[in-house]
């Protein structure tokens, strides 16, 4: 039995009539002002993140400088910090189940969702962003595209083994409905507005 | 805002284990309250109930082999248990609220929603090309690709996947393909322990049952029966309800299997067929650990989820978790393309009875479904009779019109479990006509004779109305609207049994139809259509 040339078979054999074209997607009028950082922390903050716009001059983890110094282990997948684990040399995932912060640069921001995204680029280690309690997260506001269609037009989908969109915290409301941060993977989302250095 | 609700009705429920000052999730950055992923708009209001008043959780509906669900036998019981009635009924209709606030904040909205119709519709009829297309990039990308004619065959691919890894436990996230293929039943023989990761279907298998909506899979809980299976299956304090108690625990608890597991597995929310990614969108994040912290991950794939390109995510996501949950996005959007280094990733592709579904002309597009569950929130049966009603994997409207092609006699009767008030349709992100094809197997049951006699009266005197428009539209125009007119006697039918003891939600005070004849046809004398 060969299942898929099975599968295939009834497909072209059911095949649906009529004549269904696919439609051209139009560039539809953005959801968000010109203000592209004000709207993407706004819409962040909905989602249960939280952002940070440091001063120049200032330290620019000072937003979440209470955390760090509370934390035994910090990972660091940025040369602006250096965090003591260090995620080039780690054999297994599941051996970053320690860490307590983990600080990653995104590669974009979508401002109409208050995404951010990530690749295995920037990662290092892909599980870091959802086995550490808290994650820090280092964006250039430059690097904020308007829409979620504007983010698909960017070729990182095409190429990355693993990419993904952070939109806020892990979150759950299973339990009636009740919103709670952390469900399985970080209790907390922090984006630090950062220009690349 | 008063004192007291400032002051929150959690301070007093909270459990001092949990109650830490740094607690973000009620409240975000700048202290407004929020309400993303599935959260509800307004804080629980009930302190810890007294046992007396606690109510024991109304199951589904009785599974005797293949004979006729009777899902209004179970929705008498569900509405005898009005505590969780009311709760059920309430929770899904603000969800329904949330997707018109997140909704009607687009200007394109319909625009989207025909453009994903089109599109789904396009792939659905170049089905083939499609598949053959995402298979070949899947493997150029090292992903090895199973084709599974049905669910026996997609459990024991799975099976022999992780027995030729000498896997002893998969995590995995929700999936309703693995729901529908049986596979946890399958592998309670096997030895191979199989963990779910998201809280709810956590909830469900912990409790021995399916899960009862496709978003949220333990709605139909109180937190009180929550409490009562976490103490029974995890050891937490029985007395103690706080959710955040609870899903703290079910992390505590979770988190070494995750860690220690040897597989994990996805479903698949979208298979993009120009690049061979498997999208999910999750709200937990534990998608992401089942396939990123193991070596050998595994993504289940119904053969209805291909799309063709990564462009058209723009279009489906915009319109995803605004339908499913009134948010723009859900947290996690994750795209699996290829494996990590050193391990390895299988897709299982699922037929079972979809390409059969293709041909039957008035059904094909009920395929076009993302699962978002939008039309079981509006729809007065289902938020009153709880999913396990339906004794079927899918429940609600979309329910009625997939589970009959699963099997026709044990799924006969469910196509009458509706008011026909055509909600569901309005709310539908992909465009299916789900009302009038519900009415569409109430006719096939009937000539093929698999619906019992006393329903066949009722379906009779819905028949006459629907078949002719006219008829049809007189019938809305004297009672309002067709949720006034025909569930009269439809749903207030002595025959029809959960119709009983139940209000029908307000109608709008004037149909379209009659709006549009009073305001835009000049008062022309009716005829005839």
């Amino acid at each position: 039995m060969n299942s898929r040339d099975d599968t295939l078979a009834r497909i072209r054999k059911n095949r649906p009539a009529g004549d269904h074209p696919l439609p051209d997607i139009p560039d539809f009028e953005p959801l968000v002002g010109d203000d592209l950082v004000a709207e993407f922390g706004e819409r962040l903050k909905r989602m249960g993140g939280r952002i940070a716009a440091p001063a120049p001059g200032e330290d620019p983890f000072s937003a979440v400088r209470e955390r760090l110094d509370d934390s035994a282990v910090i990972a660091s997948a940025v040369p602006e910090i250096a965090g003591n684990r260090d995620l080039s040399r780690v054999a297994l995932p599941a051996d970053l189940a320690d860490v307590d912060v983990a600080v990653v640069r995104a590669v974009f921001g979508v401002a109409e969702t208050g995404s951010v995204l990530f690749t295995q680029d920037e990662l290092k280690v892909n599980a870091v962003a959802y086995l550490a309690q808290h994650l820090v997260v280092l964006l250039d506001p430059a690097d904020i595209l308007v829409n979620i269609q504007a983010a698909y037009r960017r070729p990182d989908f095409g190429r990355a083994a693993y990419a993904v969109l952070h939109t806020g915290p892990s979150a759950t409301a299973d339990i009636e409905g009740v919103l709670i941060h952390g469900a399985q993977g970080v209790r907390s989302l922090t984006v630090i507005l950062l220009p690349r250095a | 805002m008063s004192a007291h609700e400032e002051s929150g009705p959690r301070d007093r429920m909270i459990h001092p284990d949990v109650a830490k000052a740094g607690d973000e999730s009620e409240r975000g950055q700048d202290g407004r309250r929020l309400d993303h992923a599935e959260a509800t708009t307004r804080p629980i209001g009930a302190e810890p109930k007294a046992k007396a008043v606690r109510e024991a959780q109304p199951r589904g509906a009785k599974i005797r082999g293949n004979r006729p669900i009777d899902q209004a036998e179970a929705a008498e019981r569900f509405l005898a248990a009005p505590l969780h009635q009311k709760a059920h009924d309430e929770r899904l209709w603000d969800l329904r609220k949330k997707r018109d606030t997140a909704a009607f904040g687009i200007p394109e909205w319909e625009e989207l929603r025909d453009l994903a119709s089109q599109i789904k519709a396009h792939t659905l009829s170049n089905l083939d090309r499609y598949l053959e297309e995402f298979e070949a990039n899947a493997k150029a990308n090292g992903v090895h690709v199973h084709w599974a004619a049905d669910g026996a065959e997609h459990n024991r691919i799975v099976h022999g996947i992780l027995k030729d890894h000498g896997a002893k436990s998969l995590i995995k996230s929700k999936s309703m393909l693995t729901e529908e293929c049986g596979f946890r039943h399958y592998m309670a023989g096997t030895g191979i322990e199989v963990i779910e990761t998201d809280l709810g279907e956590r909830i469900q298998q912990l409790d021995n049952e399916e899960p009862s909506h496709v978003v949220v899979p333990a709605v139909h809980k109180t937190r009180f029966d929550v409490a009562a299976v976490f103490a029974k299956t995890m050891g937490t304090d029985p007395e103690n309800d706080d959710a955040h108690y609870l899903a703290e625990s079910q992390r505590m608890h979770t988190r070494p299997l995750i860690l220690e597991a040897d597989a994990g597995m996805t479903g698949c929310n979208f298979a993009i067929a120009e690049t061979g990614t498997v999208v999910t969108c999750t709200n937990e994040g534990n998608a992401d650990l089942s396939g990123n912290v193991p070596k050998l991950q595994i993504h289940s794939i119904g053969i209805e989820k291909l799309i063709p390109r990564i462009e058209h995510l723009g279009v489906f996501l915009r319109l995803l978790a605004r339908s499913a949950l009134g948010s723009p996005i859900t947290q996690y959007t994750s795209h699996f393309r290829a494996p990590r280094e050193g391990s390895e990733m299988h897709y299982v592709l699922v037929d079972n009875g979809r390409s059969e579904r293709l041909g039957m002309e008035e059904f094909w597009t009920s395929l076009k479904c993302i699962r978002c569950g939008a039309c079981m929130n509006t729809c007065p049966v289902y938020r009153r009779s709880g999913g396990l009603s339906y004794g079927a994997t899918y429940s609600g409207p979309i329910g009625l019109i997939i589970d009959p092609t699963f099997n026709k006699r044990k799924y006969s009767t469910l196509p009458f479990s509706s008011t026909m008030n055509g909600s569901c349709t309005n709310v539908c992100p992909v465009k299916i006509n789900i009302h009038e094809q519900i009415f569409a197997w109430r006719k096939v049951l009937a000539e093929e004779h698999q619906i019992p006699l006393l329903k066949q009266g009722m379906m009779k005197a819905a028949g006459q109305v629907l078949s002719r428009p006219a008829t049809y539209r007189a019938a809305i125009g004297a009672a309002d609207s067709a949720l006034r007119a025909l569930p009269r006697f439809a749903v207030y039918n002595p025959l029809n049994t959960w119709g009983k003891g139940r209000e029908m939600p307000d109608s709008p005070r004037q149909s379209f139809h009659s709006w549009y004849k009073q305001n835009r046809m000049d008062k022309k004398p009716e005829t005839d259509a």
